[in-house]
């Protein structure tokens, strides 16, 4: 079904090559311009071409002939745009590869995005399935000067990420480097104990039952049993707690990917650098993290910074399972939790379309950010 | 002239005793913070009714029994939905997930990684910027587009989503980088291997550990599938939904409960395990490069 598409295709697509040739032909003697364009990008490219000339075509049966028909083809004869066609035409089992993926990834991750932005422009309501409401940025307007809830929960947001960002990725970085020099089965044992908790589900919840608002928490039991308070202690539901154990339990379950990357980063490092840098005079283990390791570590540190950042917004789900939603006088009340409310209980799926959107905002802004700082280590 | 140590039959450089203790002691004290609520669950889940709900609360057990894990099961064989309907709706939904999620990301990666067609860096740009925002950001749009296609209150509307997961291609895609050599897929192509064959042939089984990386993380994102927004029949939820309903019972389930808990993580950690070493070696190229 697919190939006989694609041979139709190919036959559409050489009529228009030869169309584009004379067009182009003519283009090129008028504007010289252009072509010198062209070749300076080409003269990249070059060395593929001359790869390519030895080999018979390509390895698929059947689709080859027509390209040899034509005289010798070089990326210095075409246009851009022809040598992107033809490259693509040479190449089309790529798309037939990526296809099924990038349907469901551009469906289910991309579009939604788009989505929200165009939705964040209406009062579109799932409750009354009204579909041309355009209100220009009301939503944000709303969002920004009236939602005072909305302003809450943005500030405990960021309090949230900005705390458990940086520490779960300091944290998670400095791990990994002390355990790098154990042997290997010391090793393993540390990383599963520090990375068991972000992997077993919903086990944070014994932190509900070590923090339970009775007698037989086990933090409230204890500190009766001593005589430090008289009355136990009402923790996820006393809003000078909560937030804080919140941030507790966040981090306690935030050595994940960004640690494995870490730990298996730190493993790669060439050690015969370090024997070098000790001989040019490097004095103590810091010196050495800041010349040598964390230089070499580039590459991971961002992506454990993205790890990092993505998972310190994410935990809107643990915030709620502990502290109930809404938290006690919103102590707790993140965008998330923002989003939930309109999108999932208010249908205000306008509203709650602006709010996603202005969540992702935050996070790719913070990405871009962190990894613009993250590229002046070492340096 | 520093002083040079040996440690695991090495030449050991620029390390003073007083850091390595320092370190120690570092270690020991975070590995008991994240260590003891661990211990605490599977205490928890040992002890008697009546150690349970001791004061003060104690953090080891006299007299250790299963008997919250019969109870366990006593509940859930009264359940309204038969337990053994949860199990198969998170074994379905973990199967066909990753099962999916394997296919399209490693045929992705491949073709991104090893074929120079037009517009893979774009394809590779948007994939490693998805990276950067979670899912509560697509939630709203991805309840209108599942509804679109009828698939609410269907278990294909969390394993479909699943497949485009782009963690794993992004993994596959990095790990194929660094360690299949073009010289060894340009040779089997001027063989007459089709591309297809090539990838199946050549290509896969040289990234056993990324495509071992890339089934434990979507296992353990679908394993963790509780309550979801898009299910609504009872008889389609999934263990983890059954489990937390336990748990919602209050005091008088707290034993059932710490069970549950325990037999819920018991599973994903044997798994990372059995994995550890194949993980951390696909994670070991893992780096961003822009």
């Amino acid at each position: 079904m697919e190939d006989r598409i694609d041979k139709n295709n190919d036959s559409v697509m050489e009529e228009s090559e030869n169309l584009q040739n004379s067009i182009v032909n003519e283009e090129v003697e008028a504007v010289d311009n252009t072509e010198n364009v062209n070749t300076e990008e080409a003269e990249v490219a070059t060395d593929d071409v001359v790869a390519e000339a030895g080999e018979p075509s390509e390895g698929n049966e059947g689709e080859a002939p027509k390209t040899e028909k034509k005289k010798a083809v070089s990326r210095k004869d075409m246009t851009m745009a022809q040598w992107t066609w033809h490259e693509m035409k040479r190449n089309k089992i790529a798309y037939l590869m990526i296809a099924p993926f990038m349907f469901v990834f551009l469906l289910f991750t991309v579009f939604p995005v788009v989505l929200s932005l165009v939705l964040s422009f209406t009062n579109f309501n799932m409750l009354e399935m009204n579909w041309d409401m355009f209100i220009g940025i009301k939503n944000y307007t709303r969002l920004f000067f009236e939602d005072d809830i909305f302003l809450l929960a943005c500030k405990n947001t960021l309090v949230f990420a900005m705390i458990t960002g940086p520490v779960s990725y300091i944290l998670s970085f400095l791990v990994a480097w002390f355990i790098n020099e154990l042997s290997p089965r010391i090793r393993a044992i540390i990383t599963l104990i520090f990375y068991a908790p972000s992997i077993s589900g919903s086990v944070y919840l014994i932190w509900a039952t070590l923090f339970s608002d009775d007698a037989y928490g086990w933090v409230n039991g204890v500190l009766l049993d001593l005589g430090m308070i008289d009355s136990a202690i009402l923790w996820f539901h006393d809003e000078k707690y909560a937030m804080t154990l919140c941030i507790v339990v966040a981090l306690w379950m935030s050595l994940g990917t960004a640690f494995l990357s870490f730990i298996a980063g730190l493993q790669t490092i060439n050690k015969s650098l370090f024997e070098a840098a000790a001989v040019d005079g490097i004095k103590n283990r810091w010196q050495e993290l800041w010349y040598i390791t964390l230089p070499m570590m580039r590459p991971q540190l961002m992506f454990g910074a993205v790890m990092a950042i993505t998972g310190s917004f994410g935990f809107g789900g643990v915030v709620t399972a502990l502290c109930g939603f809404p938290s006690v006088n919103y102590s707790c009340h993140t965008i998330m939790h923002c989003l939930d409310d309109y999108g999932n209980t208010r249908w205000e799926v306008g509203y709650a379309s602006s709010i996603a959107f202005v969540l992702f905002l935050i996070m790719i802004g913070a990405n871009t950010l962190v990894n613009k700082m993250l590229s002046k280590v070492g340096q | 002239m520093q002083k040079m140590r040996v440690r695991n039959h090495q030449v050991v450089l620029n390390r003073s005793v007083g850091g390595d203790a320092g370190i120690a002691f570092f270690l020991i004290i975070m590995g008991v913070f994240m260590f003891l609520p661990m211990y605490y669950v599977i205490i928890q889940s040992l002890k008697p009714l009546d150690e349970l709900w001791m004061f003060p609360p104690r953090f080891y057990v006299q007299h250790p029994n299963f008997k919250n894990f019969s109870d366990l099961f006593t509940l859930l064989s009264d359940s309204w939905v038969p337990f053994s309907r949860y199990i198969f709706n998170t074994v379905f939904i973990t199967a066909m997930g990753t099962f999916g999620n394997l296919l399209f990301s490693s045929l992705a990666a491949y073709a991104i990684s090893k074929i120079p067609f037009p517009g893979r860096k774009a394809c590779f740009w948007v994939i490693q910027r998805s990276l950067m925002f979670t899912s509560t950001v697509t939630a709203i749009a991805n309840f209108l587009t599942l509804s679109t296609f009828g698939l609410m209150d269907n278990l294909f509307a969390i394993i479909i989503p699943a497949w485009g997961s782009s963690m794993g291609l992004y993994l596959m895609k990095q790990f194929m980088d660094s360690s299949i050599s073009d010289d060894v897929l340009e040779s089997a192509r001027l063989d007459g291997c089709s591309e297809f064959k090539t990838f199946w042939i050549i290509a896969m089984p040289m990234v056993k550990p990324a495509w071992l990386t890339l089934i434990i993380y979507s296992f353990q994102g679908l394993w963790n599938t509780g309550a979801s927004q898009y299910i609504f029949s009872e008889q389609l939820k999934t263990l983890n939904y059954a489990i937390s309903q336990i748990t919602a019972g209050g005091i008088a389930r707290a034993g059932a409960s710490a069970a549950a808990t325990v037999i819920m993580m018991i599973v994903p950690i044997l798994v990372f395990v059995i994995t550890q070493s194949n993980i951390i070696e696909t994670m070991a190229s893992s780096g961003m490069k822009d």
